[in-house]
């Protein structure tokens, strides 16, 4: 009995470390960058590695730089990280009810240290329950291509060819499209939301005003209404998650 | 200067918080028809404008970044698995870059 569980664990495990791989490698080109700016208002290789192993989001952390180059008082980026990563919260919310009751708190907790927008949309595509074990394998190469990442890019600075963090820095945009396309073309409700969502956002980085709100600012208020106005006018009644 | 080791630590403080407090303290489905559906949409909504048109802006050319978004959605249209359509992303900009460039 406890042989079979630990065989559907490691399996699982083994499933989240693989869809973990392209999100490691769209982290390591974009952590790379976030250390370029890190090494360029003074911090330490050290300091790069700790902020992105603790942290964990781009314009978090890009927002955090700004406020320690500036610097702020606590308060002030206290503030300023609520603003720039409050969509986590809202991912966190939707995360919850992917999670079985019987998912005790430490595990609860170490998933929390890891929900990003991809390891969310990776949680998200799970057919049923979410697994832990399975996040676990998910969280484990990108916490390491973020860190090393970052560090790297605070040490080696612009020696990575140009062409090279261009290519990569579709890998994690590829993802999220691997994950919404397919239910979209199951669903005209989905694919309604997704392409208004695709046409919102556009308008708004154009739109004089809000495209001056940073874009994980933009990013939540967004969210909040697409999937605010979908839910009042198409509210779902069967078993979705 | 104020230290930047309890700066990184004021912003591990805030952002942990958002992440874990929904995950331990929201224990049961949610049974209120609408939030579910809010919480259901909520996905679809963020990472489609999260993908576009940051996609296109991402890399060196705006014409490898269109070239990129096509392939993905053409490639996820005919369910290419996560990895498989990530890596033909990078491939498809590493390519047109090439070429373009």
């Amino acid at each position: 009995m406890k042989n079979t569980e630990n065989k559907a664990g490691k399996q699982l495990y083994m499933e989240g470390l693989k869809d973990g791989i392209p999100v490691a490698m769209g982290y390591f080109a974009v952590s790379f960058t976030l250390g370029i700016t890190m090494k360029n208002i003074g911090m330490s290789a050290v300091q790069g590695f700790i902020m992105s192993l603790l942290n964990n989001a781009s314009a978090g952390e890009y927002a955090g730089i700004t406020m320690i180059a500036s610097n702020a008082p606590y308060i002030e980026t206290a503030l300023m990280i609520l603003i720039a990563n409050a969509r986590y919260l809202l991912m966190s919310c939707s995360l919850s009810q992917k999670l079985d009751s019987t998912v005790n708190t430490l595990q609860r907790m170490i998933i929390g240290f890891d929900v990003t927008d991809e390891l969310f949309a990776l949680a998200v595509s799970r057919e049923n329950k979410l697994e832990p074990v399975y996040f676990y394998g998910a969280m484990t190469l990108p916490l390491a291509g973020w860190s090393t990442g970052t560090m790297l890019g605070v040490i080696a600075g612009s020696a990575l060819p140009a062409r090279i963090v261009s290519a990569l820095s579709v890998a994690l945009y590829g993802m999220f499209l691997a994950i919404i396309i397919p239910p979209a073309r199951n669903s005209r409700i989905i694919s309604v939301l997704v392409l208004v969502s695709f046409a919102c956002s556009f308008l708004c980085g154009i739109l004089p005003g809000v495209s001056s709100l940073s874009e994980g600012t933009r990013t939540l208020i967004l969210t909040v209404l697409l999937a605010g106005g979908a839910a009042v006018l198409f509210p779902v009644k069967e078993e979705a998650v | 200067m104020r230290s930047i080791w309890m700066q990184i630590f004021v912003m591990f403080a805030v952002t942990y918080l958002i992440r874990v407090l929904p995950l331990t303290l929201i224990r049961k489905p949610i049974t209120n028809v609408y939030i579910r559906s809010f919480l259901y949409y909520v996905p679809y909504a963020t990472l489609a404008v999260m993908t576009f048109p940051a996609m296109i802006r991402a890399t060196n050319s705006l014409y490898s970044g269109i070239l990129a978004f096509a392939a993905g959605v053409i490639l996820t249209w005919k369910k290419a698995g996560l990895f498989a359509t990530s890596v033909s992303c990078c491939i498809v900009v590493f390519i047109a870059e090439l070429i373009i460039l």
